[in-house]
């Protein structure tokens, strides 16, 4: 017996891994989630049969929607995570002493109780006494705050279902004055490649920019994500993450697989095609 | 004769088992279950193009209803506790006609409010009626017309004892109500019938704690739109009758005008809806009110916006209010409605139903949840933070009285002759000027053009209101009656 997970990363292209067998299947009031077992990924977490994570490259995605913020600026003490109840992201910003709170607003708690049981690789620090989890939607939480937190990290699914309040003009701006004035928002930005994240992302840098005096983009690549070249949007009142200072982070000791900070400078470089696209983002 | 239960969906059923019969179609519509057209195929889904068929034995014929549109109509009865009810496929606009056409001839009055939607004018135009206005009680701070005042009523009934109806607007657009029950008593003691424009009212006839529906307070006939908060297709509506109105007669009036090829997509849509309400309508309804009353706790809470509702309440005009609409006042952060409509739709996607000089109207139906309201919240509140706006110089009047000159019918025919709008003040108005949506008329034919009319339409026009009605598609001409002028 073949056992295959499918998902269609456009209505013509697909992507599967083989699975050894389904841990969990549930389906909330907001998505149906599922946890396979796969000889290549290991486990991975589905989100009405989108890709969410798999123990294999989650680490990828995890210190870099984390780590470069941190790097540009090292004193963050208060953060509120949008969405990642997988803990993936809670996990990397608990290895800073410096911070002093997380919130973590998401809006499906059978996703955090499911990854508690089938996912402790990224769910083993949400217990945290540092961290507050708040289940309910992320944009009607932020826009209950004004000057408050140092960074905003919007770890979101798709656009379309629950995410999608997350990629709208209106979150962005309540981000916006939910930050102090020299805060970061650091977001899961889609991907230039295939054209319907090519359209939720150029969206998203064009309705991000209108707030922030910087707004950039970096690359990663993670293999189970549609075309493997994923964004992620960097926006600040006032730190450019490219002037930073290598050594304080360097200092604190943490250790990283995929991020470094010679990294940390070359994620932002990213194609002409993408640069095109960003540049002419207002054509959406 | 099968025993019919709401659980059935009669036009539904049919439409299904001619699909499955695979009949060879040598009749219209030419596109032939879509064959002939796989561009719209492809467009709108071979599903529902193998059901846009024509009138046939198997589906009945909307205009002399024998079978299945029969029994889908005893269902809606049924459903709405009406007499009888018709499957209309021309919009809520031929429902209001047929009322309207159905019990006034030539010369015949009929009491009504004034801020009635245009089909209710056009219908005097089709008939010759002639309109005997209520002025609708105004709400000053926030510019809207409220419902009759029960005494006013009483007046016009007392002054026009030979009227043979009266009319009324319930709920109105912005979700207010008049006393429905005391104005029918007092017209059927007056041996008037009372005919209900329920076009926003669908869901008073299946949620709980919802204001008294036209057939529920003894209405003789009622119009509703299904498509609004029913569910069904666009354009498809129904015509409810009360005790001891004509089937035969009402129906007759309605092929005056109704298509003979009613869309079997529109009937279906009607009959499943139906079905759906009867079934689960209750449910439905009780969430639509829990969200409408979460949008409005946290819009008001974010201040500048008021989101009314119950409290306005003033046991006459303002007999009760329906809870499921959610009308807010915008003008306190310095922008008119439509100001913050077009904000909404061209800066945060959001498109809502109206947006006049002071209020916006969003409608909560059946197809919304949680986030969507987590949206629209949010985006005012940015907009309140980003664009709101000194209110000092805003204009604070909606609704005018109009002054009636001539009748609708006498004015729409009358010799017309071209002005200038801006110069037309003092004339006789040959045709309507409103903003769409509401729809409300403005200026209707008949009526006396003023000054502060003229301010209105110059005002709405520049907040960007979407201006229709003249025969000049820029709104800048008017025709005005010849001969009539003050």
């Amino acid at each position: 017996m073949e056992l295959w997970f499918t998902e269609n990363h456009t209505p013509n292209v697909r992507f599967s891994i083989k699975v050894d067998k389904q841990l969990c299947t549930k389906t909330s009031r907001f998505q149906r989630i599922d946890v396979f077992e796969s000889p290549e990924f290991g486990r991975f977490l589905t989100l009405d049969g989108i890709m969410m994570l798999t123990e294999k490259d989650e680490f990828i995605y995890h210190e870099m929607i984390v780590h470069v913020a941190m790097a540009t600026n090292p004193d963050i003490e208060n953060v509120l995570v949008i969405g990642a109840g997988d803990g993936g992201t809670v996990r990397e910003l608990s290895r800073y002493d410096s911070i002093k709170n997380i919130d973590m607003v998401e809006i499906d708690e059978e996703v955090v109780q499911i990854c508690k049981q089938y996912l402790p690789q990224t769910a083993c620090r949400l217990d945290d006494p540092r961290v507050n989890i708040l289940y309910l939607d992320g944009l009607k939480y932020v826009r209950t705050k004004t000057n408050e937190y140092d960074l905003i990290i919007v770890d979101s699914t798709d656009p379309f279902g629950p995410g999608e309040g997350l990629f709208t003009k209106e979150f962005y701006g309540n981000c916006f004055n939910a930050l102090k004035h020299d805060g970061i928002l650091v977001n899961q930005h889609e991907s230039p490649y295939y054209e319907q994240d090519r359209i939720s992302m150029m969206r998203a840098h064009k309705r991000i920019r209108e707030f922030f005096s910087v707004c950039k983009v970096y690359q990663v690549h993670i293999p189970t994500y549609p075309s493997g070249h994923w964004l992620f949007g960097f926006a600040s009142k006032k730190y450019n993450p490219l002037e930073f200072d290598p050594s304080r982070w360097e200092a604190l000791g943490i250790k990283t697989k995929y991020y470094n900070t010679d990294l940390h400078k070359g994620c932002f470089a990213i194609p002409t095609y993408v640069k095109e696209m960003l540049e002419n983002a207002d054509a959406v | 004769m099968t025993v019919l239960s709401q659980e059935m969906a009669p036009i539904y059923e049919a439409l299904k088992r001619y699909r499955s019969a695979r009949i060879v179609p040598f009749d219209v519509p030419g596109h032939k279950q879509g064959k002939g057209n796989p561009e719209l195929v492809e467009f709108l889904g071979k599903q529902c193009l193998s059901v846009d068929v024509n009138s046939m034995k198997p589906l009945d014929n909307l205009c002399h209803p024998v079978s299945v549109i029969k029994e889908a109509e005893e269902l809606a009865a049924e459903a709405f506790g009406a007499e009888h009810v018709f499957f209309m496929v021309n919009g809520t606009t031929s429902a209001v006609q047929a009322m309207i056409l159905s019990v006034c001839k030539a010369g015949d009055k009929i009491i009504m409010p004034r801020n009635v939607h245009r089909s209710a004018i056009n219908s005097l135009i089709l008939c010759g009626a002639v309109p005997v206005y209520v002025n609708p009680d105004v709400e000053k701070k926030l510019g809207i017309p409220l419902g009759m005042r029960v005494s006013d009523v009483e007046k016009a009934i007392l002054e026009n004892p030979d009227a043979k109806a009266v009319f009324v607007n319930n709920p109105t657009y912005y979700g207010i109500c008049s006393d429905l029950r005391s104005i029918v008593k007092l017209a059927h003691e007056h041996g008037m019938l009372v005919l209900v424009d329920e076009a926003h009212g669908t869901h008073f006839y299946f949620g709980e704690n919802l204001p008294v529906s036209a057939m529920a307070a003894g209405a003789d006939m009622a119009a509703v739109s299904m498509h609004k908060t029913g569910g069904s297709l666009t354009q498809s509506s129904f015509v409810l009758l009360g005790k001891g109105i004509s089937e035969g007669h009402v129906r007759s009036v309605i092929n005056l005008t109704q298509t003979t090829s009613g869309s079997y997509l529109l009937l279906s849509s009607l009959d499943i809806s139906r079905r759906n309400l009867a079934l689960r309508g209750k449910e439905i309804f009780k969430r639509v009110v829990e969200l409408a009353e979460y949008a409005r706790s946290e819009i008001s809470s974010i201040g500048g916006y008021y989101a009314f509702s119950k409290e306005l309440i003033n046991g006459d005009s303002i007999f009760d209010f329906d809870i499921t609409k959610l009308s807010i006042f915008t003008r306190d952060i310095g922008l008119a409605g439509i100001e913050v409509y077009d904000i909404l739709r061209d800066n945060y996607d959001i498109q809502i139903e109206f947006g006049d000089i002071g209020n916006i109207l969003a409608i909560i139906s059946v197809g919304d949840n949680e986030m969507a309201m987590e949206r629209l919240v949010a985006s005012l509140f940015e907009i309140k933070r980003l664009y709101s706006k000194d209110k000092s110089g805003m204009f604070d009047h909606e609704y005018i009285n109009p002054v009636v000159k001539i009748s609708p019918q006498k004015a729409f025919y009358a010799k017309k002759k071209t002005l200038d709008i801006t110069k037309s003040s003092g004339y006789i108005s040959g045709e309507f000027v409103m903003c769409y949506p509401p729809g409300i008329p403005i200026v209707a034919p008949g009526e006396l053009i003023t000054d502060e009319i003229l301010d209105y339409i110059a005002y709405s026009k520049d907040r960007g209101c979407f201006m229709t009605g003249t025969e000049d598609m820029k709104i800048e001409k008017i025709n005005v009656v010849v001969g009539e002028e003050e």
